[in-house]
């Protein structure tokens, strides 16, 4: 009895100082948990974007999606070309009061980079890096790489000292069962500071008052919580007992706009959806395949109503496209954006020239949990493929079962989305996607094309430094895309966030990351 | 009796290598946790290195002896996603189920006894009806649907209760209870109900089928003829006779009811073991599904042996038969 009064008091005490201290408390309701505390335990984007709160790069993206200083002040490239210096800001301290040195990043690349590290494809062309001065880092890549800045967007910076104190300078192994006590514990320089964990429940977040940047935002406190399932997400927002989610559910949109106490905030996302072809000898049926031909592709292209599937599956809130990449990454231009023209009669003449005969069957694979309403928008592009004589087999089921039919070449016709990110550049699908498969490039060229001119483009744009050189490049390369009609771009899919009336401000990012430290609340 | 024990247990591990073997074949055909570990920038050596770490290259019959000897001793790996071990993960994530789990079979039972009693002894009332046509309610409903029937109502219409999570907990030790904190027990109210709307029905009907015997019984016209109160005779004779049944049940259903908490947990984000493989599954994390898929099946297997093995210590019939029967 004693036990249960004390534990009643403690309880009692701890709910009356959070209440006291937090005036704006951000309920965060996401669709699903962060990984772990640890950002480079996990290639997931959602984990490393929420720990963007604790954690930050010497390089940050501002409200316009423009790179600006963050841990480091300024940086230039050496004169051997590969080199890159940077200066680090003085007088910056980790959460736990330590000071930020110059041996906090490199100790920090170095864990990336390490070979059991899930994440050092991010810094792709990644070699060492030195201590040149307590204030000054200079890191050396493999060859000229004019996109490192946007690579270190995305890599957080831990504290030496606290990892050494802790055995966490490596990351952790899942091969070889060890665990990190960095997966429990954040120490970091960023705006918020993790306050308590609970798994699967509730991650809070204290604003960091020794923050070095000047403070955009008026919160005391975040509260995330993961809801999953997306009607009681929807249900936990009209009630008020979340504040905001990053996933409202398009078919929800409706009601939740209805609602006096809640304000939808929607735009289109810089994902673009696409079909992929392949481009093997064979289809999955022993046939032939045809789609190495443009022409058939072509006649694929021109059977897509594109209007149709904006306006009944999305709903009029996708963004046609023509372009494979959005119009906000540097590459795009107005040109590669001209839609196609829905002609079915032009596809099934196409067909007939190119001899495919009629009723040929081949797969096509989409996934259940990928794309917003991917499954809806596949079979109605089935349906419009089987108008023109074809026989797709829609083959619809989640990622997991997905990925590996899709990347050992086990499947014909795809879909797949590319935001670009984290590079926010359209060299990101040119090397991923339309490049060759070799070594780093190409490895979402799942259809098995290659076109040794666009590899000649690509390869000279990742190793050239002035920007507007590169992006001509880039261009180019976007071009022959288009004109081969290699994949076939859709749309760029719409995405939702919502907030209650507490919140007064929350700037939506197409990039689709939350930056609460932009958030206001109250009025 | 030892030659029973022995042969109950030994049935009993048979049937979790079993499961094991199921779980495993499942997960290898499943998916590939591969993909989903790196990002979108890593390349294809990467993946092969990774897959050759995480011993996905190796043969099934290796696999499996290795993921059995580390079953056996309780070590189930690091979870992929988030980097922790398992069985630490479905530690932590067990209270929750447990305390979910005994609320709404504690619900089902005082629930459910009045009711099947109502039932049996005012059988053509107005009120028996009703109970009665509930009980279809009861079990024809999903329980995802009633969950988010009691969300719309008593969260978004009434906001008397909340609509997800375990609200502030408490921790006794390793144990995490929300029973001591108001809002712990508030939060607990809507997925209980929830999960125990199918239990109380079975309680229900099951009590006024036996009530139904019973009250036919000879004793209890006796009693009835020496002037005992008829509620006395009803709930105090009838009933205590009626209720072994319904303790066996319920005890069985305790396995089933962990299991289907899934539903319930995903519905009211409650931060349980169901979650934790639901989660998994998203995710391909083989070493979470597998070990959840072991635990849960122990649980039911061991649950079963024990109500087995008491019964035979209760009844001696049921020893010699079985070993007649078996041998």
């Amino acid at each position: 009895m004693k036990l249960r009064h004390l534990m009643l008091a403690t309880a009692a005490v701890a709910a009356l100082s959070a209440t006291a201290q937090a005036e704006n408390v951000l309920k965060w309701g996401a669709n699903r948990d962060i990984g772990s505390l640890d950002p480079y335990s996990f290639g997931d984007s959602f984990t490393i974007n929420v720990l963007n709160h604790v954690y930050e790069g010497l390089v940050r993206y501002n409200k316009d999606l423009k790179i600006e200083p963050a841990l480091a002040e300024s940086w230039e490239i050496l004169d051997d070309q590969i080199t890159w210096r940077f200066k680090l800001r003085e007088g910056v301290t980790f959460h736990n009061g330590n000071p930020f040195t110059a041996e906090d990043v490199v100790a920090s690349l170095t864990r990336v980079s390490h070979e059991t590290s899930p994440l050092k494809g991010n810094l792709p062309a990644y070699v060492s890096s030195r201590v040149v001065d307590d204030l000054t880092v200079d890191i050396t890549l493999n060859g000229t790489y004019p996109l490192l800045l946007n690579d270190l967007t995305n890599i957080h910076i831990f504290d030496k000292e606290w990892m050494t104190e802790n055995d966490a300078l490596m990351p952790t192994d899942v091969g070889a069962g060890t665990e990190g006590y960095a997966t429990y514990n954040a120490n970091g320089t960023g705006p918020f500071v993790v306050e308590s964990r609970q798994p699967d429940a509730k991650t809070v977040f204290v604003v960091n008052p020794d923050w070095w940047d000047e403070p955009q935002h008026n919160l005391d406190r975040i509260e995330l919580t993961p809801v999953n399932s997306a009607a009681t997400r929807v249900a936990a927002l009209l009630s008020g007992e979340i504040s905001f989610t990053n996933d409202a559910p398009v078919q929800d949109l409706p009601r939740l706009a209805a609602a006096p106490n809640v304000e939808v905030l929607e735009g289109v996302d810089l994902r673009t959806v696409m079909i992929g072809f392949p481009f093997r000898d064979t289809l999955t049926t022993g046939e032939p395949n045809p789609f190495k031909e443009k022409p058939v592709r072509e006649a694929l292209y021109k059977a897509i109503d594109l209007d149709l599937i904006h306006q009944k599956v999305m709903r009029g809130k996708s963004r046609n496209a023509g372009a494979t990449v959005a119009p906000p990454i540097p590459g795009y231009t107005e040109a590669l954006d001209e839609l196609p023209v829905h002609d079915p009669d032009a596809s099934k003449a196409l067909l007939a020239e190119a001899g495919v005969p009629e009723g040929l069957e081949f797969e096509f694979n989409c996934l259940s949990d990928g794309l917003v309403n991917e499954e809806q928008f596949c079979q109605a592009i089935a349906s419009m493929w089987s108008r023109i004589g074809l026989s797709p087999k829609l083959d619809v089921a989640p990622r997991a079962v997905q990925s590996p039919k899709r990347t050992n070449g086990k499947t014909d016709v795809y879909t797949l989305g590319w935001a670009t990110l984290p590079l926010l550049d359209s060299y990101s699908p040119l090397l991923q996607i339309f490049h060759s498969k070799d070594g780093n490039a190409g490895v979402f060229n799942w259809g098995g094309w290659s076109y040794p001119e666009l590899d000649a483009l690509i390869d000279a744009a990742g190793s050239e430094l002035d920007l507007d050189a590169r992006l001509a490049l880039q261009t180019q390369a976007l071009e022959m895309v288009k004109d081969e009609m290699i994949m076939i771009p859709l749309h760029q899919q719409p995405m939702a966030w919502a907030v209650t009336e507490g919140v007064a401000e929350m700037p939506l990012f197409p990039d689709a990351k939350p930056r609460l430290w932009f958030a206001k609340m109250g009025g | 009796m030892i030659a029973f024990l022995l042969k109950r247990t030994a049935n009993a591990a048979f049937v979790m290598l079993a499961v094991a073997l199921l779980a495993f074949v499942i997960f290898r055909f499943f998916g590939d946790p591969v993909e989903m570990m790196v990002n979108e920038q890593a390349t294809q050596q990467d993946r092969i290195e990774l897959r050759e770490r995480l011993g996905l290259n190796d043969g099934f019959v290796t696999q499996y002896t290795r993921f059995v000897t580390n079953a056996v001793q309780g070590d189930f790996g690091i979870s992929y996603r988030n980097q922790q071990d398992v069985m630490v993960l479905i530690k932590e994530r067990f209270p929750a189920t447990f305390e979910l789990v005994l609320v709404a079979t504690v619900i089902s039972l005082v629930v459910g006894i009045p009711a099947g009693v109502i039932t049996a002894v005012y059988r053509d009332s107005r009120l028996a009806n009703m109970l009665q046509l509930g009980s279809i309610v009861g079990v024809s409903l999903p329980s995802f649907v009633v969950g988010i029937l009691l969300i719309l109502a008593f969260s978004v219409s009434l906001g008397w209760l909340p609509a997800f999570g375990r609200g502030e907990t408490v921790d006794i030790g390793w144990w995490s209870t929300g029973l001591l904190t108001p809002s712990g027990r508030a939060a607990l109210v809507l997925p209980a109900i929830s999960l125990s709307t199918f239990q109380v029905t079975l309680v229900m009907r099951l009590v006024r089928a036996e009530m139904l015997e019973t009250l036919r019984a000879d004793y209890i016209k006796f009693a009835r003829a020496r002037g005992v109160p008829t509620a006395r005779v009803q709930w105090r004779h009838a009933l205590r006779n009626c209720l072994m049944p319904v303790i066996t049940l319920t005890g069985m259903q305790i396995g089933n009811l962990i299991a289907f908490a899934l539903v319930t947990e995903t519905v009211f984000q409650w931060p349980g073991m169901g979650m934790l493989f639901i989660q998994a599954v998203t995710f391909v994390d083989l070493p979470v599904m597998a070990a959840y898929l072991l635990i849960v099946s122990f649980i039911f297997v061991a649950l079963n042996t024990l109500v087995d093995i008491t019964y035979a210590w209760v009844d001696p019939r049921l020893r010699d038969d079985s070993a007649r029967g078996n041998g």
